[in-house]
């Protein structure tokens, strides 16, 4: 309770600032390690080629299903294993963090200026464009994500085009909702009231006043939304119908080694274990951000 | 009063199923492939005529707008179509036939998910910080974090493979089926008094069961958790204590139910995403329901069939929302209609 109280006095002085952001982010541990982990997973995927000792996609015939290198039968040569084909796991997780994370970075971004947006001019000029665009969330809102998802990819077949098309069909709704409830609420506050009499333009209102206003939640909506889409891709990918099959995405890898679970346990499990251990650490980032930055959507 | 504030959600609906009908018809034939030639694509070499003769026995041949509409006029009399990978059954029957098992494993998902969460959300919310409070959030942090076909992965190696605790596929052990009454197994088990079948068929839920129900749970217990410590600290909670009420009652139908309110529309929303998780968990175990249904008809191009799973994915989510709007206002009187 106390923190609570210290945190709202804290958001109305000095988290609007950045530093102040990073001192209340600096409090809280477990988001520090989140950042840092996050922060390794990043620079993995930007060095990935220096890092990799392999050709993610080399094949070997005469090292196939290779233990990892604790196991009885394990080499050096390959330190987490290697797959049905020969291919060395250690390359490909890290080569598969490159798919997650852009694609990741893309959807997020793409359903957030979108998202954003309709929020921003629905919110604010409400009627008639307001009621068509909800009526459209509603019809997303019923729609199951992933059997869409699969609809799509199943039609277009495997492209990261269609990928990311599919990923962002329903994402938006999320920065939406978020925004056009706030700009709802900030329409009659003082503040716009004052612009408002003062002079300014309808969009200096929406793009100079408001929208600073609403880009604390936006980050959070962003973040979180982030580990959705990791765990979508990689579903996606699991079923066959996500990231083409010669790119190594972390879904596949899984799926790969899913005819193999009794005699070679490492090549289904190692690469799922990359794909909990970023996503635990962007959700448990977004959920420190949303500590620090939004206190009201807290759990 | 009610009937009014019902039948006005209820009419709400239609316009968002013609929108996800619309949706779905116009991906399903954006597909570039021709279903005709999918599902010829075996039979080796045909005639022309042959090709023309079977896109005029599935009304492919007309135009678009003629065959929405013979699509949806049919659906709302529960007329899908005839499939195109099931040799040519009607996909009614196929769904008929499918659903039981998905329905099983979703109640069953259901149920553990709140019979794990409902506790837990409780005695966390009644010491923040503590021990439990701390064990069971992190727990409800990587229960949002894991992709479901991972676990479902894992769980089958531990519990299938070296432990062999449990059976990894199926619904049921071969030849125990029990006699069917309601389709699902377990119950049509207990109806019939058949306790190897009930076991056969409650051990193979557990898996995939589980797995569903991970983040579901997760979910729910958070939100249970935050609205319980909120609760707690109202006026009318501290009054039934000073009455003298034992903790219990004071946490148990006091708080509890005032703190389950917020958490329904949770409940609700994740009992939707507990569909689409269906998918990924009945291909992972190998599990004979619609999910499973809807993939491998995606594979094979089968248009009727995929149209009419999503059509019953939505419309169960729509029914869910308003039975949980429902739930609410007959809980929470300030939403009650007037």
């Amino acid at each position: 309770m106390t923190q609570t109280l210290l945190d709202d006095q804290l958001i109305g002085t000095t988290a609007a600032t950045a530093p102040g952001l990073l001192r209340l982010l600096a409090r809280n541990r477990a988001a520090l390690v989140a950042a840092a982990v996050i922060a390794a997973f990043l620079l993995m995927a930007a060095v990935a080629p220096m890092l990799a000792s392999h050709d993610p996609n080399q094949q070997r015939s005469e090292s196939i299903r290779v233990p990892p290198v604790w196991q009885a039968g394990g080499s050096p040569r390959f330190p987490l294993g290697t797959d049905a084909l020969g291919r060395d796991l250690l390359s490909r997780i890290v080569y598969g963090a490159r798919v997650s994370i852009t694609l990741g970075v893309i959807v997020v971004l793409l359903t957030m200026i979108v998202g954003t947006g309709l929020g921003l001019l629905a919110g604010y000029f409400g009627g008639w464009f307001d009621a068509f665009v909800s009526r459209i969330v509603d019809v997303l809102l019923a729609f199951p994500f992933l059997i869409f998802a699969l609809a799509i990819m199943a039609a277009t077949g495997p492209s990261l085009t269609a990928l990311v098309l599919a990923l962002a069909f329903k994402g938006w709704v999320d920065f939406y909702r978020v925004v056009r409830g706030d700009v709802l609420a900030a329409r009659g506050a003082a503040y716009v009231t004052a612009a408002r009499g003062l002079g300014a333009s309808t969009a200096h209102i929406i793009f100079r006043e408001i929208l600073p206003n609403v880009v604390p939640p936006i980050i959070v909506v962003a973040t979180l939304r982030m580990a959705t889409i990791i765990i979508a891709e990689a579903s996606l990918s699991f079923l066959g119908i996500g990231v083409p099959p010669s790119i190594p995405a972390w879904g596949t890898m899984v799926s790969d080694g899913r005819a193999d679970i009794a005699t070679a346990w490492w090549i289904a499990t190692l690469p799922g274990l990359a794909i909990l251990l970023l996503v635990l650490s962007v959700n448990l980032f977004g959920e420190g951000l949303r500590d620090a930055l939004d206190p009201r959507m807290s759990l | 009063m009610w009937s009014r504030f019902i039948s006005r959600r209820v009419l709400q609906l239609i316009p968002v199923l013609l929108g996800v009908s619309f949706i779905v018809f116009l991906t399903m034939h954006l597909t570039p492939g021709d279903p005709v030639e999918h599902m010829l694509g075996q039979a080796g070499r045909v005639s022309q005529q042959q090709v023309d003769e079977l896109r005029s026995y599935y009304g492919l041949d007309r135009s678009f707008a003629v065959q929405y509409w013979v699509f949806l006029s049919h659906a709302a009399s529960g007329d899908f179509g005839i499939s195109y990978s099931h040799q040519g059954r009607p996909v009614a029957s196929i769904i008929r036939e499918r659903s039981p098992a998905t329905i099983e494993l979703t109640l069953f998902a259901f149920l553990l998910a709140l019979v794990l969460a409902i506790p837990a959300g409780v005695i966390a919310s009644l010491r923040p910080q503590g021990a439990f409070d701390r064990i069971a959030t992190v727990s409800a942090l990587i229960g949002i974090s894991l992709p479901g076909f991972w676990l479902g992965i894992v769980l089958m190696i531990l519990f299938g493979l070296r432990l062999h605790w449990l059976p990894i596929s199926g619904r049921i052990a071969l030849g125990m089926a029990p006699e069917t009454i309601t389709g699902l197994a377990a119950v049509d088990a207990l109806l019939t008094g058949n306790a190897p079948a009930f076991w056969s068929a409650l051990r193979h839920l557990t898996l995939p069961g589980l797995v569903l129900a991970a983040p579901m749970a997760a979910m729910v217990m958070r939100m249970l958790r935050s609205s319980m410590i909120g609760v707690l600290e109202q006026d009318y909670v501290q009054f039934a204590r000073a009455k003298g009420l034992p903790e219990t009652m004071v946490v148990g139908k006091h708080a509890l139910r005032n703190a389950l309110i917020p958490t329904i529309n949770i409940v609700a929303l994740q009992t939707g995403l507990l569909l689409s998780g269906n998918m990924i968990i009945e291909t992972v175990f190998r599990y004979p329901g619609l999910g499973k249904l809807a993939v491998d008809a995606i594979g094979a191009a089968d248009y009727p069939l995929v149209q009419a799973v999503v059509l019953i994915y939505a419309g169960s989510y729509v029914l869910l929302n308003l039975g949980a709007d429902i739930l609410h206002a007959v809980l929470d009187p300030t939403v009650r209609p007037t």
